[in-house]
């Protein structure tokens, strides 16, 4: 058993400063690929030179297979690191750099060899790379050869900080996808940080979402997009982001583009018991089913399956299987109007983004109506970010 | 039509602009060739003037028909033996010992910098401020006490002392140029202070360690007032073997010329050899 565990870890860099890792509790399971992902300065690099042991703990400890490891040397933790930029040693060969730390170790050589071999072998690295050295390889090759270091070292645990942000994006989908595979055929525990949400939901078994320093949320990718704790992995995690409004409350839900939003009794019942009178509404671009389209969308209503909610298009994203489209709601104003508003431009009002069929959408310029599901409403309070229960 | 007949149009703009790109250009290939020049002339001079028989060499306006001699460098290989061994030793001695004090230095005032790395490098570089007129009477005195008057070692000590901190300046801003992480990677690797230096820093500092020597090699090489001072006949270097060529009376530039231009030889040869790493290892560091 080589699982991972963050108890209490924090990492104040100087005095006074706000910490960059915040009494981080995490525990990644044997065999399990956990993805640390948050915006720019969040932690995470931090976070996983801890685990190294290239930085070191100013709280909390770390275990590893349920040893504390907070005081040992990086090079007997029984861990080997990817990093950002390869860091390959110039000078030797890639056979030499893969089987480095084995000659630390000293191997015999007769075994070294086989050891790379067989790594390069397993990263469809071709045997004749093995005797240039990196200057004399592709961005792709070089990434591999970082692998591969870290592969033949047979450790306990990998960690990886964004090995895939110096490849074109073509190579990173291609090899995100090998990156997934080796871990799941090694079966060896991996800690990878990135901050592309996109990479920690196809990749991770379970994702760490930190903004701050602190943990938000850990779950696997399909419960963090379908249940996210709070507003901000809400918005950090799903592409296109969700949709974020603050939208007064009123009987029986939120007012939205001059109707009312239907709310779960239970997210009504926990804006009541905090008193609030205004909540974050959190809708997905695709849960805004596009319905209505041209004139008599001019505006929305309450209906009793949910709500239908009505707004000018302004721009099409064609992604090619679907669309996006940019869309201002009919603000409270418009509609009051009667139906005088509709051939009147709609001014102010809230920008959404649906995500529409992309065979025949909507043309900027057009009035369209979307319905949504109550069950599809994310409610979040407005001070704290948390989700209210629905 | 119209956009047949507009496409030509911004072709003479662009050919224009090329141009002055162009004038530009040769107008900097001008500059640098005449700063050459200026540079090389002298030189030029004193190799010219060194196979110029003594009467043709101090004649004006300058001759340039005459017939070559190598009797002045005749002269000159007779004599210089000693001092081009002491040159040598002082040269070779106290470089080696400047690398062997100053790479360890440079490692912790970088790679692992120590408490109060900012006041060291400071004051290494300081001593270089004191003028060293200043210092050669208690130099003299320490080197009388010592019994190292006109003595090899001292030249090669003096001579470590006086480069090493031009040395420390120079190897730290190289190994600064050693990425960070790729030290992380050599740690993670289970790699020692050792292999560390071994395997991971020298290697990209070589360039660097390469031109800092040839640096130290030509300072001591040229250095005279030292030498002048505390030297007599036993540890005398190669300029001071060109002062002993102007004779109290009589005709000496050709044979000046002879004794210069042969002690300035392996200083070029040495320059043409390194000269690859010598601009790498100039162009990676501080001294940009
Ligand atoms: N060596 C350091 N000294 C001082 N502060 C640091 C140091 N390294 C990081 N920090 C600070 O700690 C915080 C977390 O940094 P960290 O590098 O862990 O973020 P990150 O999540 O990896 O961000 P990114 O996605 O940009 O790599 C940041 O506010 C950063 O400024
Ligand atoms: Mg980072």
């Amino acid at each position: 058993m080589a699982g991972v565990k963050y108890v209490g870890v924090s990492r104040v860099y100087a005095k006074g400063a706000a910490p960059a890792v915040d009494a981080l509790d995490l525990e990644v399971k044997d065999g399990e690929f956990m993805v640390l992902v948050g915006p720019s300065g969040s932690g995470k690099t931090t976070a996983l030179r801890m685990l190294a042991g290239l930085e070191p703990l100013d709280g909390g400890r770390i275990e590893i297979a349920g040893r504390d490891i907070s005081d040992v040397q990086p090079k007997d933790r029984d861990i080997a690191m990817v990093f950002q930029n390869y860091a390959l040693y110039p000078s030797k060969t890639v056979a030499e750099n893969m089987g480095f730390a084995l000659k630390m170790r000293r191997v015999p050589r007769d075994e070294r060899d086989r050891r790379v071999r067989e790594a390069a072998r397993i990263l469809d690295l071709d045997p004749a790379l093995l005797d240039r050295k990196p200057k004399q390889l592709s961005g792709g090759q070089r990434q591999r050869v970082a692998m591969g270091r870290a592969i033949v070292r047979e450790p306990k645990v990998f960690l990886m900080d964004e090995p895939l942000s110096n490849l074109d994006a073509k190579l990173r989908v291609q090899t995100r996808s090998q990156i997934a595979e080796l871990q799941r055929r090694l079966g060896i525990t991996t800690v990878y940080v990135t901050h592309d949400q996109v990479e920690a939901m196809t990749m991770g078994h379970r994702v760490a979402v930190l903004s701050g320093g602190k943990l938000q949320q850990c779950a696997s990718p399909r419960e963090l997009y379908d249940n996210p704790v709070n507003q901000f992995v809400a918005g950090f995690i799903g592409s296109p982001a969700m949709n974020l409004v603050s939208a007064p409350l009123a009987d029986g839900g939120v007012r939205l583009a001059g109707t009312v939003l239907p709310l779960g009794a239970q997210v009504r019942a926990a804006a009541a018991r905090e008193k609030l009178t205004e909540l974050v509404i959190g809708i997905r671009p695709e849960h805004l089913h596009l319905h209505l389209v041209g004139e008599a969308a001019a505006a929305g209503g309450a209906r009793a399956d949910g709500a239908e909610l009505a707004g000018e298009v302004l721009l099409v994203e064609e992604l090619g299987a679907d669309a996006l489209l940019h869309v201002r709601l009919v603000g409270d104003a418009a509609v009051a109007d009667g139906p005088a508003a509709a051939e009147a431009p709609v001014v102010g009002g809230t920008p959404v983004v649906a995500r529409a069929e992309g065979r025949k959408p909507p043309a900027p310029g057009q009035r369209v109506a979307f319905r949504v599901q109550p069950d599809d409403v994310f409610a979040f309070h407005p001070q704290t970010g948390a989700r209210l229960a629905g | 039509m119209t956009a047949v007949a507009q496409a030509p149009a911004p072709a003479p703009r662009r050919a224009s602009r090329r141009v002055r790109e162009m004038t530009g250009q040769a107008g900097w290939t001008v500059l640098g060739w005449a700063v050459g020049i200026a540079f090389f002339i002298p030189v030029l001079w004193m190799v010219i003037t060194a196979f110029k028989p003594e009467s043709a060499a101090e004649t004006w306006p300058p001759q340039f028909a005459f017939s070559p001699t190598l009797s002045e460098f005749r002269l000159v290989f007779s004599g210089m033996g000693p001092f081009i061994e002491h040159s040598a030793i002082a040269t070779v001695g106290s470089t080696i010992l400047v690398l062997v004090l100053a790479l360890p230095a440079a490692y912790a005032l970088s790679i692992h910098p120590v408490a109060g790395w900012r006041d060291s490098l400071f004051f290494f570089i300081s001593t270089k401020m004191l003028p060293v007129v200043a210092a050669i009477g208690p130099l003299y005195v320490i080197a009388l006490k010592a019994h190292l008057l006109d003595n090899i070692w001292l030249l090669i000590i003096l001579y470590a002392a006086m480069n090493l901190p031009l040395a420390i300046w120079m190897i730290r801003s190289f190994m600064l140029e050693v990425p960070g992480e790729m030290l992380e990677a050599a740690r993670l690797d289970g790699a020692g202070r050792i292999r560390e230096i071994v395997e991971v820093i020298m290697p990209v500092v070589s360039p660097g360690l390469v031109s800092t020597a040839l640096i130290c090699v030509i300072f001591a090489w040229n250095e005279l007032f030292l030498a002048l001072n505390l030297t007599v006949t036993n540890a005398s270097t190669m300029p001071m073997f060109l002062i002993s060529s102007v004779p109290q009376e009589g005709l000496y530039i050709a044979h000046l010329s002879a004794a210069a231009t042969v002690a300035s030889v392996p200083v070029i040869i040495v320059g043409w050899i390194a000269q690859r790493s010598l601009v790498r290892g100039l162009s990676m560091g501080a001294i940009k």
